[in-house]
C-alpha cells in the first residue's frame, strides 16, 4: 500500500512534466492543426539553457543553490525557449502555411532532427550533470503520520508539481481572460473568420509558439532538478510521450493535455514499478494506439469532421 | 419501385439541424432539380445520399435497398455517383488517370494479377483504356488526355468531374452546382451536356443549382428546400408560382 | 518500359552475370554495393506508401526488423533441414527471405488496418510507436537474442539475391502504380473523399500499400541479416526509419527512379564523408561530417521542403513512362 502510494507520488511528479510539454503540442495543434514534432527538442533546449545559464545566475543570487536563483534560471530558460519557438515558427513553418500537410510534417521532423543532432554537435553527445539550483532533499514527514511517514517526497517533486500548477493557472488566465487568449480561441475555431475579424494571424501564432515553448522550457529545467543528467536526445522520448498525453486528453484541449500528462506519468511509473522497465515505452505507445482507435478525440476533446 | 427514396431523413451537426425529416423519391431516367436559398441543406442532402455523412435519423433507399449507413464507396458501387460543389479532382493525376480511378470498382482481376501481368489482366487494362478514351472523346476532353487535371481551365475541370462520375457507370448522377462560375455560353453548353448525358447513358440526374434559368429549363420536377425542410415540389411552372417559394426567395411581406 | 516483365528478367540475368564477377570486386566496394541494393529496396517500398499513397509512415525500420529477425531465426533453426549442401541451405535461405517478407507483411496488416483510418500526422506517430513496440518485443525475446542482438547468422546474401530483390521491388511498385489499381492509390493520395466517391475503398487501398511496402521491407531485412550476420534491435530504431524517409523525400515522393538514385547517393555519402576525415587541410568541423550526417540530412529535409518539395529528382522516370 505504502509502496503503491510512493509510486503514485513519483508518477504525479513525472506526469506534471509531461503535462507541461503536452500543453505546447495541444496549443499549436489548436491553432494550426498540425503536430509540431520539434516540440520535444525545445524541451531539451530548455534543460540546456538552464545548464549553461545556471552558474552565472546563481552567482548573482549569492553563489549557492537558492529558490530565487532557481526561479531566475527557470524564467531565463522559459524566455530562451519562447524565443526559439518563435524562430522555428517564423523560419520553418510560416512559409509553408498554405502547403500540403505532408510538407509541413516532414519539415517538422527535419527541425526535430536538426535540433537533436545539432545539439549533439554543439553540446556534445554525452550526458551532462545539471548544476544544483536548489538543495533537493527528502521532506521530513511527521512521525505522527504512522507508516505514511516512511513515504519519500522530495523538495524537487513538490516544486515540480507546484510550478506546474502555477503555470497552468497563468495559462488558463491568459487563454480565458485576455484579448490575446480570445483571439487564440477564435483562431482555433475558424482561422478565416478570425482573421476577417481583425485577428492578426502571424502575431497570434508567434504568441502561441512562444507560450508553448516556454512551457516546454520550464519542463526542461524542472526535470533536471529531479534527474540532473541531461543529454541532447532527451527530448525525443519525452516529447513523444507528451504527445501521447496530448492525444489522450484530446488534442487541442488544454485541460485535456494536463490530464493526459498526469495519466501518462502515472502509467509509466506504475509499469516501471510493477511490470518491467523495458515495457515502459511500448506500453505508452500502446495507450496511444488504443486511444486513437476507440476514442480518437481523446478524453476531453470533441470529434471533428472534414467539411465537404 | 422508385430509384432513390429518402424516408424522413434528417441530418444534425451538434445542435444545428441541416436537414429535417426530408422525404422524396426519384424515378428512373428523371431529371430533378433541388433548389433553395443558401444554407438550405442541399449539399447536405447529397452528402447523406452518398454516405459522406450518414443521416442521423431516417433512411435512404436505393433500388429498394437501404444504403444509409454504408460507406461512400459502397454506395457508389451500387450506382450513385456525384460531383462536388468545390471541384475535387485528383489534381496531380492526368485527365486520363482521373477517369481511370473510377474503373477500380469494376476491376475483375485481383491485385496479384496486376503484379503478375497475366493475359486476362492485360486485356482488362486494354478495355479500360478504350472505355476511358471513348468517354473523353464524347465529352471533348481527349486532346487533354495526358495533362494534369489541375492545369485544365475551369469549365473543363467541371466537365471532367462529370466524366469521372460517369465512368463509375451510375444509375443516378448527383450534380452539385455544375454551373457555378460559368459564363452564359458555358452554361448553355452545360445544359446541352446534361440533357445529352441523361439520354446517352439512360440515367437519372439530381441537380443542385443556383441558376434558376438552368433549373427551370431542363428539370421536369423541382424540389425546394428551406432551412432543411421541403417547402414545395412540382413542375417548374408550379414552383414558379408557389407562394412559399416566392416567400423563401424574396422574403415574406410583413402583414 | 514497353514490356515490364522482359525488363525484370533482363535485370535478374544481369544480376547473375555481375554476381559471377563478385570475387574480383574490392570487398569494401562490394559491401557498399549490397548496402545500396538493400537501401533501394527499402526506399522504393516506402515510396509506395508515402509517395504514391500519401500515407506518412515512420515505422519502416520496424518491418525491416520483423523480416530480419524472422528469417535469421528460421535459417538458424531450420537451416540444415534438407542437409548441409549449398543448394539445400540456399533453398531454406530463399524460403526464409520470402517468409520473413510475409511475416513483415502480416505485421503491416496488423499495424495498418486499425491505424490507417487516422489522419496523416497521427499515422506518422502511430507507425513510429508500432516500430518501437516491435523493438520492445524483440528486446524481451530470448530466442532472438534479446538486448544482446542475434549473431552467428550464415552469410547467404550475395550480389545476385540482393539485386534480384531490387528488381522485384522496382518491378512490383512500378507495375502496380501504372495499373488501374495504381490510379486508385494515387487517388487516395490526392483526395480521399473524392476517391471514396469514385467507388474506391480507401481503407483497403491504404492497407494494401502498407502491406506490400512492409513485405519488401521485410525482404530487405532478411537480405541485411544474412549479409551482416549480426543484427541488433537498435539497428532498427527510429533513426533507421528516418534514413529511409530521407531517401524517399530527397529522391522525390512518387518517383521510383529518383528514389533509387537518392538511396544509392545517401548510401555512398557517409562513406565519402568518412574519407574527408583523412584530408588534412580541411577545417575541423568538415572532417567530422561523417559523425554528424544527421545534421546534414535534417537541413536537407528542411531546405527541400521549403524550396523544392518535389525532391531533387522528382521528375525522373524509368523508361518512357507509359506502361
Amino acid at each position: 500500500m505504502i509502496e503503491f502510494l510512493q509510486q503514485l507520488i513519483n508518477g504525479v511528479a513525472q506526469g506534471a512534466i509531461y503535462a507541461l510539454i503536452a500543453i505546447g503540442y495541444t496549443m499549436v495543434f489548436g491553432v494550426l492543426r498540425f503536430i509540431n514534432f520539434a516540440h520535444g527538442d525545445v524541451y531539451m533546449l530548455g534543460a540546456f539553457a538552464g545548464f549553461y545559464t545556471a552558474p552565472g545566475i546563481l552567482k548573482i543570487f549569492g553563489g549557492g543553490p537558492s529558490y530565487a536563483g532557481a526561479a531566475a534560471v527557470l524564467l531565463t530558460a522559459m524566455v530562451i525557449c519562447a524565443g526559439i519557438g518563435v524562430l522555428i515558427e517564423r523560419i520553418c513553418y510560416r512559409p509553408l502555411r498554405e502547403h500540403p500537410r505532408l510538407t509541413v510534417l516532414i519539415t517538422a521532423i527535419g527541425v526535430s532532427l536538426l535540433l537533436g543532432s545539432g545539439g549533439q554537435y554543439v553540446f556534445g553527445a554525452d550526458p551532462k550533470a545539471f548544476p544544483e539550483i536548489i538543495a533537493d532533499a527528502a521532506i521530513e514527514l511527521p512521525t505522527s503520520w504512522g507508516s505514511f511517514s516512511t513515504l519519500t517526497i522530495t523538495i524537487g517533486q513538490v516544486l515540480v508539481v507546484g510550478c506546474t500548477l502555477v503555470l497552468l493557472f497563468v495559462l488558463k488566465t491568459v487563454v480565458l481572460h485576455t484579448k490575446t487568449g480570445l483571439a487564440m480561441r477564435a483562431l482555433s475555431l475558424n482561422p478565416t473568420a478570425a482573421s476577417l475579424m481583425g485577428v492578426n494571424l502571424d502575431a497570434i501564432l508567434s504568441f502561441t509558439f512562444a507560450i508553448g515553448s516556454a512551457m516546454a522550457g520550464a519542463a526542461g529545467v524542472l526535470t533536471s532538478i529531479q534527474q540532473p543528467s541531461i543529454d541532447p536526445l532527451m527530448g525525443v522520448s519525452a516529447g513523444l510521450k507528451a504527445f501521447v498525453a496530448a492525444v489522450l486528453g484530446g488534442i487541442g484541449n488544454i485541460p485535456g493535455a494536463a490530464l493526459g500528462g498526469l495519466l501518462i506519468g502515472l502509467l509509466e511509473t506504475l509499469v516501471v514499478g510493477y511490470v518491467n522497465p523495458t515495457y515502459r515505452d511500448p506500453l505508452v505507445f500502446a495507450v496511444l494506439i488504443l486511444v486513437l482507435l476507440f476514442r480518437p478525440s481523446g478524453l476531453l476533446g470533441k470529434p471533428e469532421r472534414e467539411k465537404v | 419501385m422508385s430509384l432513390l427514396e429518402l424516408q424522413n431523413a434528417s441530418m444534425q451537426f451538434g445542435g444545428l439541424r441541416c436537414v429535417c425529416g426530408l422525404s422524396f423519391s426519384l424515378g428512373d431516367n428523371e431529371l430533378v432539380g433541388l433548389i433553395g436559398p443558401n444554407g438550405a441543406g442541399k449539399t447536405t442532402v447529397f452528402n447523406m445520399v452518398t454516405g459522406v455523412y450518414p443521416p442521423t435519423s431516417g433512411t435512404v433507399m436505393f433500388e429498394g435497398v437501404k444504403v444509409s449507413g454504408q460507406r461512400p464507396y459502397r454506395i457508389t458501387g451500387r450506382g450513385i455517383a456525384r460531383t462536388f460543389q468545390n471541384i475535387r479532382l485528383f489534381g496531380s493525376l492526368s485527365v486520363f488517370d482521373n477517369v481511370r480511378t473510377a474503373c477500380n470498382m469494376h476491376l475483375r482481376h485481383g491485385i496479384s494479377h496486376a503484379l503478375l501481368r497475366g493475359r486476362g489482366y492485360r486485356e482488362e487494362e486494354k478495355t479500360i483504356r478504350a472505355q476511358v478514351g471513348e468517354l473523353l472523346e464524347i465529352f471533348g476532353l481527349l486532346e487533354h488526355r495526358d495533362r494534369p487535371a489541375k492545369s485544365l481551365p475551369y469549365g473543363d475541370q467541371r466537365r471532367l468531374e462529370i466524366v469521372r462520375a460517369l465512368a463509375t457507370r451510375p444509375k443516378l448522377l448527383l450534380l452539385d452546382e455544375p454551373a457555378a462560375g460559368m459564363n452564359a455560353t458555358e452554361k448553355n453548353d452545360l445544359m446541352r451536356l446534361i440533357r445529352f448525358t441523361r439520354e446517352k447513358f439512360g440515367l437519372s440526374i439530381l441537380l443542385v443549382e443556383h441558376d434558376m434559368k438552368i433549373v427551370m429549363e431542363i428539370c421536369e420536377r423541382i424540389l425546394v428546400l428551406e432551412y432543411g425542410r421541403k417547402i414545395a415540389e412540382g413542375s417548374p411552372r408550379e414552383i414558379r408560382e408557389h407562394p412559399d417559394v416566392i416567400a423563401a426567395y424574396l422574403g415574406q411581406e410583413v402583414a | 518500359m514497353r514490356n515490364p516483365k522482359f525488363c525484370l528478367i533482363l535485370a535478374v540475368i544481369l544480376a547473375a552475370v555481375v554476381n559471377g564477377f563478385s570475387s574480383v570486386i574490392n570487398p569494401y566496394y562490394y559491401d557498399i554495393l549490397i548496402t545500396i541494393g538493400i537501401n533501394v529496396i527499402l526506399a522504393v517500398s516506402l515510396n509506395l506508401v508515402i509517395g504514391y499513397t500519401g500515407q506518412f509512415s515512420l515505422g519502416h525500420a520496424g518491418f525491416m526488423a520483423v523480416g530480419a529477425y524472422f528469417s535469421a531465426w528460421m535459417t538458424g533453426r531450420y537451416g540444415v533441414l534438407f542437409g548441409e549442401s549449398a543448394p539445400a541451405t540456399g533453398a531454406i535461405y530463399v524460403l526464409a527471405l520470402i517468409l520473413g517478407g510475409l511475416a513483415a507483411a502480416f505485421a503491416g496488416l496488423l499495424v495498418g488496418s486499425p491505424s490507417l483510418r487516422l489522419r496523416g500526422d497521427y499515422l506518422a506517430i502511430v507507425t513510429l510507436g508500432f516500430s518501437e513496440i516491435i523493438k520492445g518485443v524483440i528486446q524481451n525475446a530470448e530466442p532472438l537474442g534479446a538486448q544482446r542482438g542475434l549473431g552467428g547468422i550464415v552469410q547467404h546474401t550475395n550480389f545476385f539475391w540482393t539485386f534480384f530483390g531490387v528488381a522485384l521491388a522496382v518491378y512490383g511498385v512500378l507495375t502496380l502504380v501504372h495499373s488501374t489499381y495504381g490510379s486508385g492509390f494515387l487517388a487516395v493520395r490526392d483526395d480521399e473523399i473524392a476517391a471514396e466517391a469514385m467507388g474506391i475503398n480507401t481503407t483497403k487501398y491504404k492497407v494494401l500499400a502498407f502491406v506490400i511496402g512492409a513485405f519488401f521491407a521485410g525482404l530487405a531485412g532478411g537480405l541485411y541479416a544474412h549479409f551482416k550476420q549480426f543484427i541488433h534491435p537498435e539497428g532498427f530504431n527510429f533513426l533507421k526509419s528516418v534514413d529511409i524517409v530521407v531517401m524517399v523525400i530527397l529522391g522525390g515522393m512518387g518517383s521510383t527512379a529518383g528514389v533509387c538514385l537518392a538511396a544509392a547517393l545517401l548510401t555512398i555519402l557517409p562513406e565519402v564523408l568518412r574519407m574527408l576525415s583523412d584530408v588534412p587541410w580541411l577545417p575541423e568541423p568538415a572532417r567530422h561530417l561523417a559523425d554528424n550526417r544527421m545534421i546534414l540530412y535534417s537541413l536537407l529535409l528542411i531546405v527541400l521542403m521549403l524550396n523544392r518539395p518535389q525532391g531533387l529528382f522528382g521528375r525522373l522516370r524509368f523508361g518512357a513512362g507509359k506502361p
